[in-house]
């Protein structure tokens, strides 16, 4: 078997959608480790990729006025146990742009595997972009992922991200995202991770809420168990009238894991305004009852509230 | 045999300074029976609600509960939801990715969503596919919640103020969805201070002081409820507003 056809299986064992890969209405690149398997472009994106001495970087633009109808698939991961893969990617959608990146990081024998990932986003005036990335581990812990991400959204842009974990043992996990978005600008950030045994997770989303009007909220939800930790810091900064923003997180703490939340938020302007809340602890006696009264186990209530909140 | 059978029951706070709740309360709830329990604000209504349904920190001091002849003292709150009994609470939570049909079909085989969403004035369309969370209003997921009840068929239902939160306009709804109950079998234990909510049921009974103080037909127990009259407790309680 080649380690496309690999890397192939393993992403469509974790869900992702195999078709598409071979569907020329889909745009892709797939990459192990340092090398790129494959690629496809379609028309209005431009994807420039190459391999480096120490990983790969890859420029994506979204042409101006373009709206991919389907979303770009993006299959990252190293196969073997050992191994690291360091991506360098900038993305840049023009003016009035649209495009949603479905991105999928496949670590299925990790035991020291290093995934790094620096990113610069530019979003342009009224361009949207979405951005999912769902990571399936395997269940030794070895992996370490280290994504920052710098976003710029343009003047009535919009920004959303979905950070998924739910998959196997996290290993060490050291998100640092950074949006700043412009007047009347849009930023949705989301994570969802699911800690076990000594699992570290580290997560970091600012928000400067830099134009009039412009709009975020940071969303996470965090599980986590046995010896597992977790810090979550959200900061929102409003720093022009009319802009509003928001930081909810909520972790669930089971066995001896140990949780942290650091929300911060920031008003530089009298017209602006950021709020926030936290939950962190173990699962909402009230949830857990209301469950139990439906007959549910206090385990199996567990189970459908962890699930749900990282759903 | 009455389906509940409560004797005695006595329930007084943990804290330091402990407060009795519940004060040698009796009451008994037959089977298929709508059973309205009224009485104003801290008479214990809900409190009795979570002893029965053995909620975390309700275990009575003393007294009896029994379900359908087996003892319901030690189980936890999911044996006695197994037993047939469930509840639902006056603020029900919200839940975060789940959606209305998946929590109508918690723990049941009736595959049928839809009619219980339908029961409760509320369109299995538009609602079947929306999350349990914030998203809902508080009316919308008080329905929500009396359909996931009626969903799992139970023995008796405890039902604490089904109607706060849902506007007037609404009010037959919920008496709809309590006749639906009765209908599919169910006893309902239905905690109200509205007397026009408690004028439905087969019979009622009237909470002060922690002890029944006046039961029978709900006519002359919401009466009775409005004369604010009583002849057990010091009247203090009675005569609260």
């Amino acid at each position: 078997m080649s380690e496309l056809e690999e890397l192939t299986a393993c992403f469509g064992s974790a869900g992702g959608d195999v078709k598409a890969l071979a569907d020329a209405g889909f745009a892709h690149l797939a990459a192990s480790g340092h090398r790129i398997l494959s690629s496809r472009t379609v028309e209005g994106l431009e994807v420039k990729a190459r391999e480096t001495w120490n990983g790969i970087a890859a420029r994506v633009t979204v042409k101006k006025g373009v709206k991919l109808r389907n979303p770009v698939h993006m299959c990252f991961g190293v196969l073997h146990k050992k191994g690291t893969q360091k991506i360098d990617m900038e993305v840049t959608l023009e003016e009035g742009a649209s495009a949603h990146f479905i991105a999928h990081c496949i670590f299925p024998k990790a035991e020291k595997v290093r995934h790094i990932m620096d990113a610069r986003v530019d979003i342009g005036e009224g361009a949207e972009m979405r951005y999912s990335e769902t990571h399936y581990h395997g269940p030794h812990g070895g992996v370490e992922v280290v994504p920052k991400l710098s976003v710029q959204v343009g003047q009535n842009g919009r920004y959303f991200t979905d950070f998924t974990l739910t998959t196997g043992r996290v290993g060490k996990l050291d998100i640092d995202y950074t949006v700043e978005a412009g007047e009347n600008a849009v930023a949705e950030l989301t994570a969802r991770v699911f800690g076990h045994a000594t699992d570290d997770i580290h997560i970091r989303d600012r928000v400067l809420l830099a134009g009039k009007n412009a709009r975020s909220i940071i969303k996470t939800r965090v599980a986590i168990e046995d010896d597992a930790t977790a810090e979550v810091t959200g900061i929102t900064e409003g720093n022009a009238a009319g802009a509003r923003g928001h930081v909810d997180c909520m972790e669930i703490v089971k066995d001896r894991a140990a949780a942290r939340a650091v929300p911060i938020v920031q008003v530089n302007d009298p017209g602006a305004k950021v709020t926030h809340e936290a939950a962190i602890g173990s699962v909402d006696k009230r949830q857990m009852e209301t469950l139990m009264a439906h007959g549910l186990t206090p385990e199996e209530a567990v189970d459908v509230i962890v699930k749900g909140i990282l759903k | 045999m009455a389906l509940l059978e409560i004797k005695d029951l006595v329930y007084e706070t943990k804290a330091h300074h402990s407060t009795r709740i519940l004060d040698g309360l009796s009451l008994s709830v037959e089977s298929g029976e709508v059973h309205a329990l009224i009485g104003t604000n801290g008479t214990g209504k809900s409190t009795l609600a979570s002893v029965i349904m053995g909620c975390e920190g309700y275990g009575p001091a003393s007294g009896d509960a029994i379900f359908d002849g087996s003892s319901l003292a030690g189980l936890k709150v999911h044996e006695r939801a197994r037993l047939g009994i469930t509840m639902a609470w006056q603020e029900p939570v919200r839940f975060e990715g789940i959606t209305v049909s998946q929590y109508l079909s918690l723990r049941n085989d009736s595959g049928r969503p839809a009619r219980y969403i339908e029961l409760v004035g509320l369109s299995a369309e538009r609602y079947g596919a929306r999350m349990v969370d914030r998203s809902l209003s508080g009316g919308e997921r008080k329905r929500i919640e009396l359909a996931s009840l009626l969903a799992l068929k139970p023995k008796l239902a405890i039902l604490d103020e089904p109607d706060s939160g849902i506007d007037m306009l609404s009010t037959q709804d919920i008496i709809n969805v309590i006749a639906a109950f009765k209908a599919g079998g169910s006893a309902v234990l239905l905690i109200t201070h509205r007397e026009e909510i408690a004028v439905i049921a087969d019979r009622a009974s009237q909470l002060c002081g922690g002890r029944i103080v006046c039961a029978g037909n709900p006519a002359n127990v919401a009466e009775h409820y409005k004369s604010r009259h009583c002849n057990i407790c010091t009247g203090r309680e009675c005569h609260y507003v």
